[in-house]
């Protein structure tokens, strides 16, 4: 390989000044730490954080798998996953778990990650508190004093207005019983993968210069009320129209065959691999279901 | 009784004049904005105004000293630029004073200096002890959040986590202060502004706080709101039994709500005794101009 970059693109002191921050964040879990977001040849607000947070720690003997919204497909996802590829050369995949390494956009994968393994998740906002009080000076002397009313506050308007919370995704998680955190705009239905998991988990939030993480076996709690407990969502017994799972987070799609609306599973290497292992048990063989 | 206890003295009779008790105290409350010099340091030193002629720094208040006792109204007037509102933003700890003492008795007692304490201490009071009503409804309520959520947020601040009961309270308290339910829900920002102070009473109310803090509450209402809202203010001395620091420069409020009154001028306390004494008896020249002037 033709090298035109250092590797992994960024230069060796910015690669160390975000892995301090990502040491911090690690030690102090939930808490956000600044740090110089660098440009990226991608645009502020599409993964740079997350990217950062991946050229920093990836070595040449990892496994990269990318997703964007559950897909190894779309966009974002490929053009990250080349951007990575080229200036690094390591192998890529699209299969959890072979990956050492596993850069999100919105979701956490369906399959259970190992301790061994890597989550590296793309933050968009992350101040949980940023809606009820502007000024970065007062968030950060709220999160020094524990004092987390507004995070409370901005889910009792939710129920007020419309009887239930509709945090659709990025609901707000207390960590390690210390600090309120935005868990990045993944669904609700992935936020008790964050707890007490195995793995690792740093988000890197490019735009707004911000690094936390979720050390493995942290304690992790969706905020809620007494009367309002924290829910996830509910697809009401509906199924993947390809492998036909109903414990996997679904999204609404139009079957272009039939123009009739079908659920599918988000993340589209638990639903390939679903159907791989249905093919083999079935003793059929042949080519990808996609 | 056994022949071999010990015979005790009954205790002596001792009364405890608690009602006499202060339930905030404050005494030689300082606020300057500068550093101050040798000259501004004594606190007798003749200023231009409330300004240091060799500094220049501002003594926005100077050795204020007061006391509330319960159910009471104490009354605070003063021109604009008096130190009505810095005096109140250091009760409520808005802003730091530069020099005072403030006992609290509903917190501990009366023990410590109120300004002494941690932040977290401070936000304790502000939300489970004080109650405030700012001449600016803006700085008193979310605008963009519901009425319901205002006056959520001070008992969520003091650690409930049950939405019925919050909503309950809310409901009462919309209710005890006139606005109607079917806009509870609303933001105050959609609100009259009559209404919008109206929810910063019912806000400042949630937790049943026993001190309760109103800077200049009816400026800028008309006069029937006005009416209304002071009516409130009465009521709820009559039935909660709050004691309230009511600031204005409206002499007219001073006398309808206010059992004493403090007149500041300069940044000092220039006169105080019972509103009635004051207003029919002035002492003070500034005093007496502004009561002559009271139309």
């Amino acid at each position: 390989m033709r090298r035109n970059y250092n590797f992994a693109f960024l230069d060796e002191g910015s690669k160390r000044e975000i892995r301090r921050a990502i040491l911090k964040g690690v030690a102090i879990p939930g808490y956000q730490v600044p740090f110089a977001s660098r440009e990226m040849p991608i645009g502020r607000g599409w993964g740079t954080g997350g990217l950062q947070i991946t050229l920093s720690c990836i070595g040449p003997d990892d496994v990269l798998k990318v997703i964007d919204q559950g897909s190894d497909a779309s966009v974002n996802a490929v053009s990250i996953r080349g951007l990575v590829q080229q200036t690094t050369g390591v192998d890529t995949t699209t299969r959890t778990e072979e990956a050492t390494l596993v850069q999100s956009r919105h979701r956490i994968p369906e399959r259970r990650l190992r301790r061994d393994q890597l989550l590296v998740l793309q933050v968009p906002m992350p101040e949980p508190l940023r809606t009820y009080e502007a000024r970065e000076s007062v968030t950060k002397r709220l999160h020094a004093e524990a004092e987390y009313t507004g995070a409370y506050l901005e889910l009792f308007e939710q129920v007020v207005r419309y009887g239930t919370t509709t945090t659709g995704a990025d609901h707000p998680v207390m960590v390690g019983g210390r600090y309120v955190m935005a868990p990045s705009p993944i669904p609700r239905f992935d936020n008790h993968k964050l707890d007490d998991a195995d793995n690792l988990t740093l988000l890197g939030a490019g735009r707004e210069k911000k690094i936390y993480a979720v050390p493995p076996h942290t304690r992790v709690e969706s905020l809620a009320f007494e009367d309002h407990p924290f829910v996830t969502e509910e697809f009401d017994g509906a199924s993947c129209c390809l492998c036909g799972a109903t414990d996997t987070y679904l999204t609404q799609t139009t079957d272009p065959a039939t123009g009739e609306s079908v659920w599918m599973c988000s993340d589209t290497d638990a639903c390939s691999q679903r159907l791989e292992r249905a093919r083999l048990a079935t003793g059929q063989k042949g080519g990808d279901a996609r | 009784m056994s022949p071999t206890a010990p015979t005790t003295l009954p205790e002596p009779v001792r009364h405890v004049y608690a009602d006499e008790a202060p339930v905030l105290s404050v005494a030689g409350l300082a606020k300057q904005y500068g550093p101050g010099c040798d000259w501004c340091r004594d606190p007798e030193a003749p200023l231009e105004r409330n300004i240091c002629p060799r500094c220049g720094t501002v003594h926005a208040v100077r050795g204020v000293s007061l006391e509330v006792h319960p159910g009471e109204i104490l009354g605070i007037v003063g021109e604009s630029g008096s130190g009505k509102s810095t005096l109140m933003q250091c009760l409520y700890f808005d802003q730091e004073p530069t020099a005072g003492d403030m006992r609290v008795t509903a917190y501990d007692g009366g023990e410590a200096n109120c300004f002494g304490l941690s932040r977290q201490q401070k936000r304790f009071i502000r939300d489970r002890i004080f109650g405030m009503v700012y001449q600016n409804p803006y700085l008193g309520l979310r605008m963009t959040f519901s009425a319901l959520s205002n006056i959520a947020e001070k008992q969520i601040a003091a650690g409930c986590r049950t939405v019925s009961t919050m909503v309950a309270r809310g409901e009462e308290l919309l209710g005890r202060v006139n606005i109607p339910l079917r806009r509870a829900g609303d933001a105050p920002r959609d609100f009259s502004g009559g209404m919008q102070q109206r929810v910063q009473i019912a806000k400042a109310l949630s937790n049943e706080p026993p001190v309760l803090f109103l800077d200049e509450v009816t400026t800028g209402l008309d006069l029937s709101v006005q009416a209304r809202v002071l009516d409130l203010i009465l009521q709820l001395r009559r039935d909660l039994g709050v004691s309230m620091v009511v600031v204005s420069h409206d002499l007219g409020v001073i006398r309808l709500l206010a059992d004493r009154t403090v007149v500041m001028l300069d940044g000092r306390v220039i006169e105080h005794g019972l509103t009635d004494q004051v207003m029919q008896d002035p002492q003070h020249a500034y005093t007496q101009e502004l009561v002559y002037s009271l139309l």
